[in-house]
């Protein structure tokens, strides 16, 4: 073995090294997190807090509350987000116009979303006089619309050029073929990514702080303050008392499980169709 | 004989691009014949056969010059350059079909494939339907294979067997011409024998014209020839002509294997 040679091997052996320890790191606080959760948070869920509201020591009305925060926002930016998409890949392609809009996309999608809560307080929580749960969600449509216009930018990228030119050379107009060939094979896609989008904004605390804020009773009705899981999170985790704490943290447990769940059932809906 | 379509003095140019890809195109398309277009990659065929049924006009921006003929039965004839409202494109396009290189099956059922086009060109009758479309995958040759499963996802069906089913989808319309773009150059050699047998068949019914990368095919299926060589037509002919005896010392070079 000459001296090349053996630079290389340790070369190869240095970077599988780092990479691998790398690779451990990463994981390590991964499982951190989940056993201090578990271990934290397992205690604390007992039935009781599913059955009553946080101002009765309960999670009912916040875990309603998020999903309905959330589920706001998703009619508001799926929407929005398809039609964008579809407008960038099927009309815009490489105009001037759309690449503008795909880079604002982008850069929307690393806005910090503290600011986007306090955005939406100027336009729609202070002129109205009052936190609201229309505001929490437009704020979250807000951050699901950039993720949702380039998961369906890239899906839609991926469906054959050819198959569009069929639909055109069997007499369909180009709305046609759009709506009923090509949205119908990038269809999978575009569910993994609304879901990833609703799994993204589940979660947020920050837009939702100025905007839908935070309500201890049971509410449907978003005209008024919003009962948020994860905004009450914040906030119990930092009161004195044992029994606000550990609701914050089995709080966190549902949140991270319900996360985790998007997340798993979005991966097997992606795997199923590779498979086919 | 009949015509079935006319190109005359046709240049075409790609969007952004200075120089015409197609350089004064002259050749006519004999009515129920199969009309082949070889040459080398980068010749042109594909970009001819494309301008057609106008396919190019999916993307903005390319030229078309000339005049290009489309005749019906009773020999009435119109120029589908000047076509430009969508309407008159999309007639075009169900009097002209057209088969791709790669077979495109869309993500439905066998039998809403082949039903696709006929909704589109307002066939509503359920009974209406299912005759059309039983007897356009009959017409392909691939009725018996798929009769007990048209239900089923066209994705399952195996490569020559899309092929097929995108040739039935095409027939189903009834098109005076049928385009075929290398139709069987993502195919094994068993499906291509399958798909050269039934553009045989076709004739009968509807014009073809098939651009082929291989002279075997072109000289089995085809009646004539048009040998096209960096966007010009260098000859055209009866195939047994082109193949036997052709004018051109191109033609011969290509023909027998020199360059290409």
């Amino acid at each position: 073995m000459n001296a090349t040679q053996r630079r290389r091997l340790l070369l190869n052996r240095a970077i599988l090294i780092l990479s691998t320890v790398a690779a451990v790191i990463g994981l390590v606080f991964l499982f951190w997190i989940l056993t201090t959760l578990l271990i934290k948070g397992l205690d604390s869920i007992h039935w009781r807090i599913f059955t009553h509201d946080l101002v009765e020591k309960g999670l009912r009305n916040l875990i309603v509350g998020q999903m309905i925060l959330a589920g706001v926002a998703s009619l508001i930016g799926v929407p929005l987000g398809l039609l964008a998409g579809i407008y960038l890949r099927e009309y815009g392609l490489n105009s001037a116009f759309a690449r503008f809009i795909r880079n604002l996309s982008d850069v929307m999608m690393s806005a910090p979303s503290i600011v986007i809560g306090v955005f939406i307080y100027g336009i729609l929580v202070a002129p109205v006089g009052g936190f609201n749960g229309w505001a929490g969600s437009v704020a979250l449509a807000i951050m699901m619309i950039p993720i949702v216009v380039s998961t369906t930018d890239s899906m839609l990228s991926l469906v054959p050029q050819e198959l569009r030119e069929a639909g055109i050379a069997l007499g369909a107009s180009k709305a046609q073929v759009i709506l009923t060939i090509v949205l119908k094979a990038a269809k999978i896609g575009l569910v993994t990514g609304i879901l990833l989008a609703f799994a993204r904004v589940v979660g947020e605390t920050a837009p939702l702080l100025f905007t839908s804020a935070n309500n201890d009773y049971f509410t449907l009705n978003m005209n008024q303050q919003f009962p948020s899981l994860t905004v009450s999170i914040y906030q119990l985790a930092t009161f004195p008392d044992k029994p606000s704490q550990d609701l914050a943290w089995a709080g966190s447990v549902i949140l991270t499980a319900l996360v985790l769940l998007i997340n798993l059932t979005t991966r097997y809906i992606f795997r199923k169709r590779k498979s086919k | 004989m009949n015509l079935a379509m006319e190109t005359k003095e046709f240049y075409f140019t790609y969007a952004g691009a200075e120089a015409p890809t197609l350089k004064g195109i002259d050749m006519p398309i004999y009515a129920n014949k199969v009309t082949a277009l070889i040459g080398p990659s980068g010749c042109g065929k594909s970009t001819l056969l494309r301008s057609w049924n106008r396919i190019h006009d999916v993307y903005p921006g390319n030229r078309y010059e000339g005049e290009i003929l489309l005749y019906d039965k009773e020999g009435n004839e119109e120029n589908i350059l000047s076509y430009s409202k969508e309407d008159e494109l999309i007639r075009l396009r169900q009097r002209v079909g057209m088969i791709f290189q790669k077979p495109t099956p869309f993500p439905m059922s066998i039998y809403d494939n082949i039903a696709y086009g006929l909704r589109l060109a307002g066939i509503k009758n359920r009974s209406e339907l299912d005759g059309r479309v039983e007897k356009a995958l009959k017409g392909a040759a691939i009725w018996n294979e798929v009769k007990d499963r048209l239900k089923q996802s066209a994705m399952g069906l195996s490569g020559g067997q899309q092929q097929r089913l995108c040739i039935a989808r095409a027939v189903a319309l009834k098109p005076e011409l049928l385009l075929f773009d290398e139709p069987t150059s993502a195919l094994d050699p068993i499906s291509t024998g399958a798909i050269e047998e039934l553009v045989t068949e076709l004739k009968e019914e509807v014009t073809i014209a098939i651009v082929t990368h291989n002279m075997q095919q072109a000289s089995r299926v085809s009646d004539y020839t048009a040998f096209m060589y960096l966007g010009d037509l260098i000859e055209f002919g009866k195939t047994e002509k082109i193949f036997v005896n052709p004018k051109e010392k191109l033609t011969e070079e290509y023909i027998t294997g020199r360059f290409g």
